[in-house]
């Protein structure tokens, strides 16, 4: 029982943003999200939509300015191949191997991830910890959005309708460490429960610490008074215990059908133990 | 287009088996994907139909209201006012409506109401948004503890249970245990296409597993005789229970709308409709109190088990039945009191699933054992080594059994290939020596099970199922029965069994359709009595076959049938059931031969468990089922490894919850079974047991696995944790509940009420 | 619209809807009712074809997206004009992959795709190229199986030609 909305299939980003103009679209990369809700059963189908898959320019990573650069319409599949992820990014790498399996990981793309804007979804809590800019074009031109304020509400992002998301740019720290974590159901095709992700330097103080979450709030989230806890402190049994303290105080997470408030707070807490001590 | 199995490549010997065995009768076409499966049938001119359904759990049907702006002209609308016949899904009892009538009693969210039917899915959908119910809440029951409506219940009573409880030496473990819902997860969802015939009959093609449980409920609902009902199973992508009754619900549905408009009409659900509507397994509350000595004998078994029946009757009084005899589990205990009860509650009707009321009352006796031997610290082996039935162990239901109990090689043999002693002397030692900070845990677990082969009681002899096979007169030898393929190889061991009788090739022998209008009725798919009943049934038609062309041509049968059918014409050999001899059941005291025989199963899993988010992975699992005699044994261990998954995804993933008596877990985003990376590798032991009142000794081997493999799994959780989970699923959030005193989930298989 | 693909090394051409499932397209348009529908929701594998040589759901693909691409389905596996299972189908037969056969199209296809990207046919590697595609039957054990036969017997043929 799948609606099939009429759909515009433009060539290049200038015909998709006259696209966008002339009547509201949603935009479509690989499909994994949408084609789900053409039944409209998961809420309203589709009354428009925009097929970005022909624009190759949306497609590829590169290192520029001192940002690993990743187009919109890659994929997992070519995330996970990339060397410049592997080697700037290993926790988008990590993230993006969760995701479905190989039949999802050939279309689904981070751009798809990015403006699905699902709290479940893999690779927001890596772009936060990694202060990732997100990058939109638009009739008024680029603009560059920090992903810490890119997902304001429930499934909803910074963009305007008439935007589009071009890529994802993650700064190069050099010395900073990173690591992902994600709690799911089973070992392929699960969607999360818990998901960390961080970035970090050592100093040996803690430094430069990012502390972000998904699946624990309405939306992906940073675990702010965790970091402050750590930020500039020693790597010692006591600050962790702080750190995760303060997780647990600031951390709200809700029963759902996955998994229970009480579940997903205490192993936050013990997850990110475990990556402090780690790191330590 | 005909695609043919390479030649002269069989499958591999097995020991023991002289002769290779022939390869899956349909895999060519399954492996070509011309094999025809309900959805892949074309029938021009067929419409599309669907089901409005309930979306409360218990109310008055005041009203159908279909919105006057839209033009119905265009769709076909049927309710209870346009059933022709009784309005009854014919099963057990005759309570569970085709359709709500209005005035009439909604039970359960996801009951059908109204049926729809149109040219084009469009068409369809907007039709469906613009039919609504109206109706009057009625208060829901969601607590099977707390339900006053009772489907069956029993008491099984041997010896004196509180005497022996309050003997000097004995110490008494108590537990309850709970279970919740598990769905089938065959990969076909539910579909069946009904075309109206000229002579006003009607033809159901479908996935089903019981093509004459699908002929009787169409006569009763649409008020048909035999001749002009028909029902013709297509390739079946799975059933294990999942379409032994439901399929007759959606049949009637299919059918009803095809008398109405005139055309065929398609019925297929989509994966949502299918896990939100059809039946599950029963989830269960089941109490243990038992008596064991010091020794490790166990003295005293006090037993107490509630099912969940749902909103109807369905099959649970037999799930009862057979959830009531297994509950002791395989020990041969000398005082033993078992009631149990089966109730309603205002949720959709649960059913038949591989086991059948079987794992949910093993899962708990296995559990209490393991407990029982923590007591009083003996090995787990060793327990089951002390009570384990022995050839003239005396069942509950007073069942004296044969040299055929295999319940200690079965075990033995399981101990031996997993070396369960030895890994188990390695976890304590891990577990002893572990510090706070320790990632992992492993840890092994044993269980063991036995299974009541074919049906429960009298039901067999009650049913008096007929196979036959035809030599036709153009010297072709053909099987007919009803019995269906839905992947265990039905088309596959019955020619072989067969062709060995009569000294022919397996490929000389034809299998007939399973079409109602053709095959006999053999009884339904179900209950692992395929092989050792049907099986049987055509073992013995076959030598009275070879007896009647060797006794006109006076020579070997393999040599003269096609003569013998030239020169005397077709022979058609009708066999019956009559019951095995010296057998019995007492349906009015619930005792004697509660089953033909029994088959013995033991799994040993080891698990590693992650000791900061108690996810778990199930990382081996060895799986030893007495079959009787495995007569296929690559088809066998299939059954085997596919039935140890399907319960290490009981014991660990398979969940649902409910609001509002609404199953949450409806598709496969939130109903999640193990993928082939969370599979353990799974070593099968086959042992051979034989039935000896079956001609070619086979007992069954569907539903063995099923019993063993969760409590196996549990008990190796509790190996690596100490922690003992006495709620399936074992989920990480029961274990890290346990283990770190945080609030566990509700308990599984019962609703939450929303917030008003 | 129209749109134009090679399936199964024929040319097709069909003028749908351009978010018509390629699924669709395949089983209803094109009469390719080898691919099958589990789920809709690309989560258990049953309709995965390969798509210019990469495992996706056809579920999740809208035809407009695989405009020009070449498609290939369990229709286009078997050798010798179709009249002979391919090596991997008679892996499959031999070892029991298939049971009630429902997932088997998506799964040979899934197992295709291995093959052909040539890994080593480790227990790891084969659960991990087929993690995508459920099974209800089999426990996975036999599948494995079967991949591997193929893997090796391919492996056997590559060194002996």
């Amino acid at each position: 029982m799948h609606v099939e909305p009429p759909v515009g299939s433009p060539r290049s980003l200038e015909e998709a943003y006259g696209l966008l103009a002339s009547a509201p679209h949603r935009p479509l990369a690989g499909g994994t999200d949408m084609l789900v809700q053409l039944t409209g059963e998961l809420g309203p189908a589709p009354e428009r939509v925009l097929d970005l898959w022909r624009l190759d320019e949306l497609r590829g990573i590169r290192v520029e300015g001192g940002a690993l650069e990743v187009g919109a319409l890659t994929t997992h599949a070519q995330i996970r191949r990339s060397e410049a992820c592997a080697a700037h990014a290993p926790t988008l790498v990590a993230a993006v191997a969760t995701i479905g399996a190989a039949q999802i990981q050939n279309r689904g793309t981070i751009g798809g991830n990015v403006m699905n804007a699902s709290p479940a979804g893999d690779t927001l809590p890596v772009l936060l910890a990694l202060d990732a800019v997100l990058v939109a074009g638009g009739p008024r031109g680029e603009r560059s959005i920090p992903a810490v304020g890119f997902w304001p509400a429930y499934r909803s992002t910074a963009l305007a309708p008439d935007e589009l998301l071009l890529r994802v740019r993650i700064p190069i720290v050099d010395g900073r460490r990173q690591a992902f974590r994600k709690v799911g159901t089973r070992r392929a095709q699960a969607i999360s429960k818990v998901v960390l992700a961080a970035a970090w330097r050592r100093d040996p103080a803690w430094r430069d610490v990012r502390i972000a979450f998904g699946s624990v709030a309405a939306t992906p989230i940073r675990a702010t008074a965790a970091e402050a806890a750590l930020e500039g402190a020693p790597p010692t049994a006591a600050s962790i215990d702080r750190a995760v303290a303060a997780l647990l105080a600031e951390l709200r997470p809700i029963d759902d059908v996955r998994s229970t408030a009480a579940y997903r707070l205490e192993v936050s807490g013990r997850i990110l133990r475990r990556l402090l001590e780690d790191a330590s | 287009m005909t695609i043919q199995a390479p030649a002269g490549r069989p499958a591999a010997p097995t020991p023991g088996h002289a002769t290779p065995l022939p390869l899956r009768r349909e895999g060519p076409a399954k492996l070509t994907g011309q094999a025809l499966y309900t959805d892949d049938l074309v029938f021009p001119g067929a419409w599309y139909g669907a089901t409005i359904r309930s979306t409360v759990p218990h109310a008055r049907l005041l009203a159908i209201e279909l919105d006057p702006a839209f033009d119905w002209g265009r769709v076909a609308v049927v309710t209870a006012d346009d059933i022709a016949g009784r309005n009854v899904v014919a099963s057990i009892a005759e309570d569970q409506p085709i359709l709500v009538p209005v005035g009439g009693e909604i039970r359960h969210q996801a009951e059908p109401v109204v049926l729809l039917a149109a040219a084009d899915r469009d068409t369809l959908r907007e039709a469906r948004r613009l039919v609504s119910l109206r109706t009057e809440p009625l208060p829901p029951v969601f607590d099977p503890l707390a339900s006053t409506v009772v489907f069956a219940h029993h008491a099984l009573v041997k010896g004196d249970v509180e005497a022996a409880l309050a003997a000097d030496g004995v110490v008494v473990v108590e537990a309850t245990y709970r279970v919740g819902h598990q769905e089938q997860l065959y990969i076909e969802n539910n579909a069946m296409i009904a075309i109206p015939r000229g002579d006003g009959g009607m033809t159901v093609h479908g996935s089903l597993q019981c093509p004459f449980y699908v002929h009787r409920a169409l006569r009763t609902g649409l008020g048909l005789d035999d001749a002009h009902a028909q029902v013709v199973q297509a390739e079946t992508g799975g059933g294990f229970g999942g379409k032994e009754e439901y399929p007759s619900m959606i049949a009637l549905h299919a059918a009803l709308l095809a008398r109405r408009t005139g055309r065929p009409v398609r019925m297929i659900y989509d994966r949502h409709e299918d896990l939100a509507a059809t039946t599950k397994r029963h989830p269960a509350v089941i109490r243990h109190r038992t008596g064991v000595r010091r020794d490790g004998t166990i003295v005293a078994q006090d037993i107490e088990l509630v099912l969940d029946g749902g909103a109807y009757t369905t099959l649970t009084p037999v799930v009862l039945s057979r959830a009531t005899i297994h509950a002791g589990g395989p020990y041969d205990v000398p005082n033993v009191r078992i009631r149990s009860r089966a109730v309603a509650t205002n949720t959709p009707p649960n059913g038949a699933f591989r086991g059948f009321g079987a794992p949910q009352a093993e899962f708990a006796a296995e559990m209490q054992v393991g407990r029982c031997a923590e007591a009083i610290g003996m090995s787990p082996l060793e327990i089951r080594r002390r009570n384990a039935y022995r050839a003239a162990g005396v069942t509950p239901t007073g069942q004296v059994l044969h040299d055929d109990a295999a319940a200690l090689e079965v075990l033995e043999r399981a101990a031996e290939a997993s070396e369960f002693d030895w890994v188990r002397a390695r976890t304590a030692a891990e577990r002893a020596g572990r510090g706070p900070r320790a990632r992992t845990a492993r840890g092994i677990g044993l269980a063991l099970g036995w299974h009541g082969a074919g049906f429960t009681g009298s039901g067999e002899a009650k049913m008096g199922s007929v196979a036959s096979i035809e030599l036709t007169g153009d010297g072709r030898i053909r099987i007919l029965t009803a019995s269906t393929e839905m992947g265990q190889g039905t088309k596959t061991i019955f020619p072989q069994l067969v062709a060995a009788e009569l000294g022919v090739d397996p490929d000389d022998v034809e299998m007939a359709p399973q079409d109602t209008s053709l095959v006999p009725d053999s009884g339904p798919t179900v209950a692992s009595r395929t092989a050792m009943v049907v099986g049987g049934l055509l073992v013995h038609a076959a030598r009275r076959l070879k007896a009647d062309v060797e006794g006109r041509t006076g020579r070997p049968f393999e040599l003269s049938w096609r003569d013998d059918a030239r020169d005397h014409g077709p022979t058609r050999i009708d066999e019956r059931f009559s019951p095995y001899p010296g057998r019995s059941f007492d349906d009015a005291t619930y005792s004697g031969d509660a089953y033909p025989a029994f088959g013995w199963a033991a799994a040993v899993a080891e698990v590693e468990v992650d000791l900061d988010t108690a996810e778990v992975t199930v990382l081996s699992v060895v799986a030893v089922d007495d079959v009787g005699r495995a007569i296929h044994p690559v088809l066998c261990e299939g059954q085997v490894e596919g039935g140890t998954l399907q319960a290490v995804g009981y014991a660990t993933i398979e969940e649902i919850k409910l609001v509002d008596g609404r199953y949450l877990n409806d598709r496969l985003q939130t109903y999640l079974i193990p993928t082939s990376l969370d599979a353990p590798r799974i070593e099968t032991i086959l042992v051979e047991a034989p039935f000896e009142d079956a001609p070619h000794g086979a007992k069954g081997v569907g539903e063995l696995p099923m019993d063993v493999g969760a409590p196996a799994v549990v008990a190796a959780i509790h190996d690596a944790t100490g922690a003992w989970i006495d709620d399936l699923p074992a989920s990480p959030e029961r274990i890290i509940a346990a283990l770190a005193g945080i609030a566990p989930p509700g308990p599984p298989g019962m609703s939450t009420v929303s917030a008003p | 619209m129209t749109y134009r693909l090679v399936v199964n090394g024929e040319p097709a051409e069909v003028g749908v809807p351009g978010m018509r499932r390629l699924l669709d397209v395949l089983r209803e348009d094109l009469g390719l009712t080898g691919t099958k529908e589990g789920c809709g929701e690309g989560e258990c594998g049953a309709c995965t074809v390969l798509v210019d040589g990469e495992v996706v759901v056809s579920c999740l693909v809208p035809v407009c997206q695989v405009d020009g691409s070449v498609v290939r389905t369990v229709e286009g596996l078997a050798v010798a004009g179709g009249s002979a299972l391919a090596p991997l189908q008679a892996a499959f037969l031999e070892a029991g992959g298939a049971q009630c056969g429902i997932c088997t199209p998506g799964m040979l296809m899934a197992a295709d795709a291995f093959l052909a990207a040539g890994a080593e046919p480790t227990d790891d590697a084969i659960r991990g190229a087929i993690a995508g595609n459920l099974c209800r039957c089999t426990g996975y054990t036999k599948i494995v199986d079967a991949i591997r036969l193929a893997a090796e017997r391919r492996q056997a043929g590559a060194g002996a030609a």
